[in-house]
């Protein structure tokens, strides 16, 4: 028989902890599903073993994570880490495997917290080795207390690669040099939308502390840079590109690019859920209301699977999904459940307000996002930029057609990473709206899965 | 294919040592490892070549997004290095190139 649970959360970051801490205090019996092996998310991973050494490297804002962990302790909490979700029905039944073992479950509500993916970066060269996104990086710090040795170059835009660059400093790596770029043009558009930001004082204050610190590091700081490649033979060994008029290039060991987070629609996308486009931050997010909840009753999503808001947003968030999850179970009424919303909604409308101004002032560059011909667009199948400007001459209409005229997002990342990427070059190939070339579809499984496994499934079940 | 790494460890003391086995060479971990970081500690940057033109690749997004670092692990194929931490004698492999049908069926043999 199909375990039955009130409420399966998947992501253990700060949206799905606070949505389990939430329940759980409501007395709901809770199964929190995640795929790491220990809590904190990406934002804050590893923090419940990070050491003090550790924690000064990474900052304030890192471990204020360990304040998330103490539902980990609740009796209400099936908490299982290592947990790969290969499959979710709009019927909430949740198919995962933990070392090798396949288990079903169906749930009475869910709260669906995957989390953000770094956004690709593709430009030629972006497939050797010693290229990594910054995210990377920074997760090999978090984790394993791993430091980039010899010269690192970061490249991209957002604050993240600001945040990271810093890391790295504090660490004791060597920053080679600090690539921007964020098109010249973004910070007037995102300055009428100051007053916003503003609402958030303490973000503009951390922002322009961690530019001083790479200044007083004279950490080479080129802005405006445009037509990147990357070169080397089996690892990376350095980044051309050119900026104010004239061309670099920087030897580096590796390679760090970022230019801002999109939500993970994975499992909403499998889910057949609408998701509409986002064109200031040029990502898909899933259509919700007020609450998290989705257009399938009992499934809510809360953190930035549900449009980018950030680590302290996704907390409230979290704690919305598990009050409603607490509410529509029946363990608090609806007097009770509003009664604790009002500070976690007013903490969300000014994180929301934030995001205009960010969102324009980091908008990538076109060239990154419908990016020159010999980029490799696709790295599982290498499908190139120009290849799938040809399928679109060729009568191909949208991404999932794409599939057939040339395997692109069918390797085993089943399009994740190169499908934003195909969706923006076809769009603006055929002249119309990334909406209206729409996303590949998502099919289960979404996660690998063997036969072996499934088969030991049937088992257990018969 | 092995190399000086470009990365090195932070001094961590409360972390156990534990080794791996990388393509029959020898691999001192540290526990919390994932593979993926484990592997590019020791200084192997190449993860697996690709199905299509034998390109290398490595580790790009560390957490089970890319699929870039696709490894055998004790007999299982395909598995994210960067999503499995690290046990005690475990043996990893590199995959090269295209798989044959039936690979899934001698991997699982492997592992019993």
């Amino acid at each position: 028989m199909t375990e039955r649970v009130p409420l399966v959360v998947i992501g253990a970051g700060p949206a799905g902890l606070s949505a389990a801490a939430e329940a759980t205090a409501a007395g709901v019996e809770t199964l929190l599903l995640d795929e790491q092996a220990v809590p904190g998310g990406q934002i804050y991973r590893a923090v419940g073993r990070a050491n003090p050494d550790r924690r000064t490297i990474l900052g304030a804002d890192y471990a204020d994570g360990a304040g998330l962990l103490p539902v980990l302790k609740s009796s209400q909490l099936d908490y299982r880490p290592g947990a790969s979700v290969w499959q979710v029905t709009p019927e909430r039944e949740v198919f995962y495997t933990v070392a090798g073992k396949a288990t079903a479950v169906r749930a009475a509500r869910m709260v669906l917290a995957t989390g953000a993916m770094e956004r690709p970066m593709p430009f030629p060269g972006w497939t050797l080795p010693g290229v990594m996104s910054a995210g990377a990086a920074q997760i090999l710090l978090k984790s394993s207390g791993l430091v980039p040795d010899g010269e690192v170059v970061l490249a991209g835009s957002g604050p993240l690669l600001f945040l990271i660059a810093n890391q790295i400093l504090n660490a004791g790596g060597r920053i080679a040099g600090l690539v921007e770029t964020t098109p010249r043009g973004n910070l007037a558009r995102a300055l009428p939308y100051l007053p916003g930001l503003l609402r958030l004082p303490a973000y503009l204050g951390k922002g322009l502390a961690l530019l001083a610190r790479l200044r007083r590091a004279k950490v080479p700081y080129f802005r405006g840079a445009r037509d990147l490649t990357a070169h080397g033979g089996t690892q990376v060994e350095a980044l051309r590109f050119t900026a104010g008029g004239r061309t670099h290039e920087l030897p580096c060991q590796i390679l760090l690019l970022h230019q801002g987070v999109a939500p993970n629609v994975q499992i909403t996308r499998a889910l057949g859920l609408t998701h509409d486009w986002d064109a200031v931050p040029r990502c898909w997010r899933p259509r919700l209301d007020a609450w998290g909840g989705t257009e399938l009753e009992g499934i809510a999503v809360a953190g930035d699977g549900g449009g980018i808001l950030g680590a302290a947003a996704s907390a409230h968030q979290g704690r919305l999904a598990g009050l409603q999850a607490a509410c529509r179970l029946g363990k608090l009424n609806e007097a009770e459940r509003d009664a604790r919303t009002g500070a976690h909604r007013r903490a969300l409308s000014a994180q929301r307000a934030a995001r205009p101004f960010l969102d324009r002032l980091y908008r990538p560059a076109g060239a990154f996002l419908d990016p020159p011909g010999e980029t490799i667009v696709c790295r599982c199948e290498e499908v190139t930029a120009a290849q799938i400007r040809g399928f679109v001459g060729l009568g191909c209409l949208g991404p999932n057609q794409a599939k057939a005229f040339g395997r692109a997002g069918m390797g085993p990342c089943q399009g994740r990473l190169c499908g934003l990427t195909v969706s923006e070059i076809m769009a603006r190939t055929r002249g119309v709206g990334v909406q209206d070339v729409g996303a590949y579809r998502v099919r289960p499984p979404i996660k690998p899965v063997t036969l072996a496994e499934l088969a030991a499934m049937d088992e257990d079940d018969g | 294919m092995p190399n000086d790494s470009r990365f090195r460890r932070l001094p961590d003391p409360g972390r156990r040592a534990v080794a791996i086995v990388f393509d029959g060479r020898a691999v001192q971990a540290r526990e919390g490892d994932s593979v993926a970081a484990a592997i590019l500690a020791a200084g192997i940057a190449v993860t697996r070549r690709t199905p299509v033109s034998g390109a290398p690749r490595g580790p790009y997004c560390m957490m089970g997004v890319c699929f870039d670092c696709l490894v055998e692990i004790d007999g299982m194929p395909n598995c994210q290095a960067c999503m499995v931490e690290v046990r005690e004698g475990m043996r990893v492999r590199l995959m090269a190139g295209a798989r044959g049908p039936g690979a899934d069926l001698q991997g699982s043999k492997a592992d019993d």
